[in-house]
């Protein structure tokens, strides 16, 4: 089997065959997600529980529904509500859940780092649904799916990544897995959204959007992270947009056939024009979100697999 | 009367390595050479180096506040393990040491639980807060040998400029940590291309220079003698070399791992490599390196700071900063002088001669008429580092599991055996 990773913390960790198989997977989740009939027993017997750290309905509502398609018990922890407001650790609140036999574990956390932190004092499979500002695995992925669908491949692609690059999990797990497949990636937004050192990582980068989009296959727009912001990063959202929202007249600049991707949720009229956004002949943002059901299922699926693998081994003995 | 024979003996003042001898008497070094001994109570040195025992500017002891961190009875057996003869006490505690009272309980705490000299330092305001300068008149005559908030920047420049003033009346070394406050608020790494795939808060290496830039031209403003506790950037330097050269009373310092680590050593999140300044680029560190050899940068320290687990196990941003050291200062300092980037006398120049002439403290040399603290040590002896062994309560060093070159087989106070490792 051509994934054998215990945990999916991000992009960076994995091998371009894997991020296929992934991917292939999924495609055959996208099938079972259209039909009358969405059940599979990929997970039955499992449970799975969702610890969110940080307010999210989109991505936790995802694996929620993937989990339940692949017919876990799954089970929705709310953090912020519970005990870290007592004082609880991290590593504390990891042996609690530790202890009522998980075997998947989706973690979303504000600071950078602490999912993997997690992973090392638990023995299920920890997904990274999100942790501060470093990765995002679930969503690069099936932000591929997506982009290899509307496509036909996912290599040698001009891919232009705009807008809040500095406060994005979204962007760097994108950088890393569009890089892994060979594409050319573009970073594009004020100068005072891009972090230090991303022209060092293989990308381009570009200050101008109209420069920035010249003749990409792919437009992903990200959002404008205020949440996130400190203080002063842009002057005000009437000049973002007007200099770095993604409206017709940017657009013209892409391929002609370029499609248009948003992580959601969309600030409309911040980074994207509304209509842009509803444009089905050039926006796949309703897609992304089918994908996102799909993609979760094929990572808890194959996670699954691993650690049924695993302790088959440990059962007779075997070396994993 | 004890005689240390069969010596390297390495001299930082004349910036020798010679073979020879060293008679002890009265606790001070009575007499030296390189013929026949003369007799005594024999201590063989087996060939290995006999060097003036370090003087550490910038250890934290977590009394009072946090004793099960780090005592004086720890500090002082760790300090003793790694070489260090004088510990110089950061005032950075709970409470912090900014009143004379505080001052005289830390100083009796170490008169009696440490087996090493302790000298302590004061804060410079009150509280670190930056606002009110602390009695410095009365600090200064109970004892305290520098006055510095540590790493707490004094933002309000006037409030520094009158600190400054003041001290300058009282002839005492102010102590800075050069970092623009502003600039450098919450970051936790260097920024550069392995913060922005990490994803964490950063600060830009000009911070340091920022603030190195104001403190000299307070310092010209006021003339007050000062020392930088930890460069850490190329970019500094030049500022700092351009004030030496005009006759400023300005040093510098460096904590060894700097010297010795850089912004990749943390890896995935590794939080005992969590330091403040943060780790930087190797360029940084080799021009660190580079300026210690040369001498514009006078003095290693180790920035010994305790931290207990919990402390540590939390999320990269959330978690404590700080390493312990004292232990593993002259090890990986070793590390330097085996990669030929500096020798022996010039590396005991940076931690034992140079900290002692800056506080104005006779120690640090191995002429005659120096106090007989001593660091016996085999520069050759590689060993694996291991955390559990260590003498500090807190365990948090970056260099666990590490392979190192250098062992410590003896520490002398005042001509008083206090480590053996035999």
């Amino acid at each position: 089997m051509a994934f054998r990773q215990k945990h999916l913390l991000g992009i960076e960790p994995l091998h371009p065959t894997e991020i296929t198989t992934i991917l292939d997977v999924a495609d055959s989740y996208v099938d079972l997600n259209r039909q009358a009939n969405k059940h599979s027993d990929a997970l039955a017997g499992m449970t799975q529980i969702n610890m969110f750290f940080e307010n999210s309905t989109r991505t936790q509502s995802s694996f929620e529904l993937a989990g339940k398609r692949l017919g876990a018990d799954v089970m929705n922890m709310a953090m912020q509500a519970s005990s870290i407001k007592k004082g609880e650790t991290l590593i504390d609140t990891a042996l609690t859940l530790n202890a009522m036999h998980p075997d998947l574990l989706v973690v979303r956390h504000p600071h950078s780092g602490a999912v993997d932190l997690l992973a090392q004092k638990v023995n299920c499979a920890v997904l990274n649904a999100g942790d501060g500002r470093h990765e995002h695995p679930t969503q690069a992925l099936l932000d591929a799916l997506t982009i290899r669908r509307a496509k036909g491949r996912l290599h040698r692609l001009s891919i232009a990544i705009c807008g809040d690059i500095a406060h994005s999990r979204v962007a760097r797990s994108n950088l890393i897995l569009l890089g892994k497949m060979e594409n050319r990636v573009r970073l594009v937004g004020p100068p005072t959204l891009i972090p230090a050192g991303m022209n060092e990582l293989g990308c381009e980068v570009y200050e101008d959007m109209e420069e920035g989009l010249k003749d990409v296959d792919v437009v992903m727009m990200l959002r404008l992270q205020k949440e996130r912001m400190d203080g002063g990063f842009i002057p005000s959202e009437r000049e973002y947009f007007h200099r770095y929202g993604l409206d017709a007249a940017k657009l013209a600049h892409a391929k002609d056939d370029a499609i248009v991707m948003h992580p959601g949720p969309m600030n409309r009229g911040v980074e994207i024009d509304g209509t842009i956004a509803d444009d089905i002949n050039r926006s796949v943002i309703q897609e992304q979100v089918e994908m996102g059901v799909a993609v979760r299922m094929a990572a808890m699926d194959l996670l699954a697999r691993n650690l049924r693998a695993e302790k088959a081994a440990a059962n007779t003995g075997v070396m994993a | 009367m004890s005689v240390f024979i069969n010596a390297r003996l390495i001299d930082p003042e004349t910036l020798t390595d010679t073979f020879g001898w060293l008679r002890v008497e009265n606790g001070v070094i009575a007499e030296t050479g390189t013929g026949t001994p003369p007799k005594g109570d024999i201590i063989d040195c087996g060939g290995k180096c006999l060097a003036p025992g370090i003087v550490d500017l910038g250890v934290k002891v977590s009394e009072p506040g946090e004793r099960h961190k780090e005592s004086f009875a720890s500090a002082g057996r760790a300090a003793a393990a790694g070489g260090v003869t004088t510990i110089v006490t950061r005032p950075d505690t709970l409470n912090a040491i900014d009143t004379p009272e505080v001052l005289e309980f830390v100083e009796r705490r170490a008169a009696t639980d440490a087996i090493v000299h302790v000298k302590h330092m004061s804060a410079l305001t009150k509280d670190r807060a930056g606002h009110e300068m602390v009695e410095i008149g009365f600090m200064k005559d109970a004892g305290a040998v520098a006055f510095t908030d540590c790493d707490h920047v004094v933002e309000n420049t006037k409030v520094l400029q009158r600190c400054m003033t003041y001290a300058r009346s009282l002839g005492v070394l102010v102590i800075g940590h050069p970092q623009e406050p502003t600039l450098s608020k919450g970051a936790a790494v260097t920024s550069g291309k392995f913060a922005s795939l990490r994803g964490l808060p950063a600060v830009s290496p000009m911070a340091e220079r920022m603030a190195v830039d104001r403190d000299i031209a307070l310092v010209e403003m006021t003339g007050v003698k000062y020392h930088f506790d930890q460069l850490s950037t190329a970019r500094a330097l030049p500022a700092l070399e351009r004030a030496k050269a005009n006759g400023l009373d300005v040093t510098a310092g460096v904590s060894i791992h700097h010297l010795t680590l850089n912004e990749y050593d943390v890896g995935d999140y590794r939080t005992f490599f969590k330091v403040k300044p943060p780790l930087r680029s190797e360029d940084d560190r080799l021009a660190m390196v580079d300026a210690v050899a040369s001498g514009l940068i006078d003095i290693i320290s180790s920035m010994h700071t305790p931290q207990d687990e919990e402390s540590k196990r939390l999320p990269f941003e959330e978690a404590a900063s700080g390493a312990v050291a004292l232990e593993t200062l002259l090890p990986a300092a070793m590390r330097l002088v085996h990669a030929e980037q500096i020798t022996l006398p010039a590396l005991f120049r940076a931690m034992s001669l140079n900290p002692a002439k800056r506080l104005g403290l006779d120690c640090g040399r191995l002429s005659v008429g120096a106090p007989a603290d001593f660091v016996l040590f085999d520069p050759e002896a590689p060993f694996v580092m291991d955390r559990s062994k260590l003498h500090s309560k807190s365990k948090n060093t970056p260099f666990d599991g590490a392979r190192m070159q250098g062992k410590i087989k003896g520490t002398w106070v005042a001509g008083i055996r206090v480590f053996d490792a035999t």
